[in-house]
């Protein structure tokens, strides 16, 4: 279940609004940002405890470059639907993997595969591969147009939803 | 033709053994420890002082390592649990100024060109649109494509339907850390 928008209050959500981006690199980063929403330390770092143990956040910290902080791609396979689950744990537990997610098309499982490098890449695929005794459809970015992730929380909407 | 290769980010040697570094990648891929000094705590787990460990931190923001510092949210447990791959089947010659076109839209979180794989799959520019609602998703789709006249190119909704699993991204190596 998610949350509800109502669980997070001003605090929270200028939290969220405000520091998708920015963490200031300094000694004491969460005094920094304390004092920038008015508040205290110790009231920020239990908001971010909060969140974090409520899964909202799934961390606080760097997001790299995919294409700079080793090798990435994304790949899709075509499963049937009725085994979907089992396929998708089978991907969960390749080492790499990071994002798998049940999408609506003939190709219904897509998750993407990390590595050090592009040869443990291709090693890691191919052994997945063998194990799940279906083609891996490798789709590697050719070129970024926008790889910013953060995202502008529509707070109005979550609250009518 | 751009290809994305993967770059090797040199250790710089004035900022302790590259060992440490290596460390210090790692272990932020955890996440900061929540904690009023996480730079120091951070520096005790590598072994690089805080001040190495920030001034390696402030290289990587420089040098586009790391793209952005900060509070990483997971949209589906906040509720914005329509997430829609769209993909296209855009001509090569139009695939950049497409893509460029998508990419300043603000519903549009990632747009990335992406080889095509005939005959199983003719699509080779994706972009990721979120919202709370399938229907205002769509809508918004609706108006993207109005606005920049792409009704002539083939497109599809791939709206998810379970994550499996939605988390950052691990490089290192087994038995790293």
């Amino acid at each position: 279940m998610p949350c509800q928008a109502r669980d997070f209050d001003t605090l929270d959500r200028r939290l969220i609004d405000s520091y998708q981006r920015g963490l200031p690199v300094c000694t004491r980063p969460f005094h920094t940002v304390a004092e920038r929403l008015g508040t205290s330390e110790a009231e920020v770092i239990a908001r971010l405890e909060r969140l974090q143990s409520l899964g909202v956040l799934s961390r606080v910290g760097p997001v790299f470059d995919h294409t700079r902080a080793g090798a990435s791609l994304l790949a899709a396979v075509a499963v049937p639907e009725s085994e979907r689950d089992a396929f998708a744990a089978l991907i969960n537990a390749a080492p790499g993997v990071n994002h798998n997610y049940a999408r609506e098309h003939d190709y219904n499982l897509w998750f993407v595969m990390t590595a050090p490098d592009a040869p443990e890449l291709e090693a890691r695929l191919e052994t997945l591969e063998v194990r799940l005794g279906v083609p891996v459809l490798r789709l590697p970015m050719l070129e970024g147009f926008h790889i910013d992730l953060s995202f502008p929380i529509p707070w109005a909407e979550l609250e009518d939803a | 033709m751009t290809v994305a290769i993967p770059i090797v980010v040199e250790p710089d040697r004035q900022l302790g053994e590259p060992a440490a570094q290596h460390r210090l990648r790692v272990l932020l891929e955890q996440g900061l420890p929540l904690s009023p000094r996480p730079w120091q705590i951070l520096a005790e787990q590598s072994g690089l002082t805080e001040d190495e460990v920030m001034t390696c931190v402030r290289r990587w923001q420089a040098e586009g390592l790391i793209k952005r510092l900060g509070l990483v949210v997971r949209h589906r447990r906040l509720g914005i649990q329509a997430n829609a791959m769209v993909v296209w089947d855009v001509p090569d010659t139009r695939v950049a100024e497409v893509g460029r076109r998508l990419a300043r839209e603000t519903a549009v979180t990632l747009c990335y060109r992406r080889p095509r794989r005939l005959p199983d799959w003719p699509y080779n520019l994706f972009c990721m649109l979120h919202g709370t609602r399938r229907e205002w998703v769509l809508a918004e789709l609706a108006t993207i494509v109005e606005r920049h006249g792409l009704g002539d190119i083939e497109c599809r909704v791939l709206f998810s339907q379970h994550a499996y699993r939605q988390c950052g991204g691990r490089y290192a190596r087994e038995g790293d850390a």
